[in-house]
């Protein structure tokens, strides 16, 4: 089975750091795999690499079967990507918000008032200026565009920040379900107990790369506390790239 | 592209009519330069009525330099810029939505400048066709130019400074033909002004199509 995401020494630079040096990592479809490692080891960068923010110089970098060396700009419509920001424009309504967004980004309007159903985002908010927001809401906000866009792969950054416990269930019901769909996430998050119940299998991140002396571990199997897991027929990652403990 | 270019323009133009920063700020400020050029020209009323073209020029120069760092602050606000690249919209569909977003303001602005000249410092203004012929092109070329300078230097800590020495020298060919061609208008300097707007449609031109181009890489590499 082909990845979602096949990432082979890949090296990304800002400026004239690499912010990526050499990440090995397999995603398969439907799986739900957690990035793990201390501040500024290199996972927001890893997130931005696969969503085509972040230039892939060298290795080799395809997702959903495009290769992001030649061109990061292909695959960004078909993945979704919740990061530290919102990014919300103030003086728009969060109904304009998600309208412009998912219109942007080629989607169906039709998508939007369910998403903003679904997050709650009901009564006056949808007429409200998102500058007129809690933190909390703009995150449910950023949370209902990638609900409406719902794209193949979903790339999370810390998603439970700024949430309260309520709004965290419901950000992991959200992901369960869209794993449920077919759809594949790649999560960072240092909430290591939800993330944890969450995720199917863990990588390791160290020094912009993933370190290979610290094993992949596979939380759960198909079927795991959640329902969701790694499928059952997708091929294990290759002997030398990750390995199961 | 133009569909994307729709989209960002009604985008635009829907945060500027809520936060009105246009109509509340950028207007007030445009009439005030004015004011301020009146009383320094105030002992000498035929002098500001036959400079009034050139300070109607330069307050527009002004408020366009307003409008572009207000339309790139709007993307660098709370990720919106990686939001737009996401988002796949077509680069030089985002470059034309923005520019049509800026010149609609400008163009706004410029009728209330036009109004404030002629009340203002009794500038008689005369063959409207070339008035609004100069204002349509040199506001494309405003507008044009003000994009792809505004997304050189959006993502930089000093754009606010650098984009004002980066677009000024560059606009200067619009200032010139279009304060030659609005002279000839208000009939202060002899000849045809209808020949300057040659220069006023080239420059648009070439910014337009300029931007269209390279408007998808600025966005990527600034």
């Amino acid at each position: 089975m082909e990845p979602v995401i096949r990432f082979r020494s890949a090296v990304a630079l800002v400026g004239p750091f690499p912010v990526l040096a050499g990440v090995d990592l397999d995603v398969y479809p439907s799986e739900i795999v957690l990035l793990e490692g201390a501040n500024g080891a290199g996972k927001t960068s890893i997130l931005r690499a696969c969503a085509g923010l972040l230039r892939v110089v060298a290795g080799e970098a395809r997702v959903l079967g495009r290769d992001l060396v030649a061109d990061p700009r292909s695959v960004r419509r078909r993945v979704g990507l919740l990061g530290h920001s919102t990014a919300l424009y103030d003086d728009l309504t969060v109904a304009d918000n998600l309208d412009f967004a998912v219109r942007a980004s080629g989607g169906e309007r039709s998508g939007v008032a369910p998403a903003m159903a679904r997050l709650g985002l009901t009564g006056r908010l949808p007429a409200s200026r998102v500058a007129s927001l809690s933190a909390g809401q703009r995150r449910r906000v950023a949370l209902a565009v990638l609900v409406a866009r719902d794209p193949e792969l979903w790339l999370l950054d810390e998603p439970h920040a700024g949430l309260d416990a309520d709004n965290r269930d419901l950000l992991d019901a959200l992901v369960t379900d869209a794993v449920g769909r077919g759809r594949t996430v790649l999560l960072a998050s240092h909430e290591r107990h939800r993330a944890h119940a969450l995720a199917g299998r863990i990588v390791t991140v160290a020094g912009g790369a993933t370190d290979p002396s610290v094993p992949d571990r596979r939380v759960r199997d198909a079927g795991g506390p959640l329902g969701f897991g790694p499928r059952s027929d997708a091929p294990g990652p290759e002997p030398g790239v990750s390995h199961v403990a | 592209m133009w569909r994307d270019a729709l989209l960002v323009a009604g985008k635009d133009l829907r945060v500027e009519a809520r936060s009105r920063v246009t109509t509340n700020q950028v207007v007030p400020y445009a009439l005030l330069v004015l004011l301020l050029f009146g009383f320094a020209f105030d002992q000498d009323r035929p002098v500001l009525a036959a400079v009034g073209p050139g300070l109607f020029w330069v307050a527009v120069l002004l408020c366009c330099l307003l409008a572009v760092q207000r339309s790139f602050s709007l993307e660098s606000s709370d990720g919106a810029r990686d939001g737009l690249r996401l988002s796949g919209l077509d680069g030089g569909g985002v470059f034309l939505g923005k520019a049509a977003a800026i010149a609609v303001q400008l163009v706004v602005l410029e009728a209330v400048l036009a109004f404030g000249v002629v009340v203002l410092f009794g500038t008689h203004l005369a063959d409207p066709l070339l008035l609004v012929s100069t204002c349509v092109l040199a506001t494309a070329g405003l507008a044009a130019a003000g994009t792809v300078y505004g997304v050189m230097s959006a993502g930089l800590r000093v754009r606010e400074t650098l984009l004002p020495l980066l677009l000024l020298p560059v606009v200067a060919p619009v200032l010139l033909g279009a304060t030659q061609a609005w002279l000839a208008a208000a009939g202060v300097v002899a000849g045809s002004g209808w020949r300057w707007l040659s220069l006023l449609a080239a420059f648009a031109a070439i910014y337009l199509t300029l931007g269209v181009l390279a408007f998808g890489t600025l966005l990527e590499d600034v």
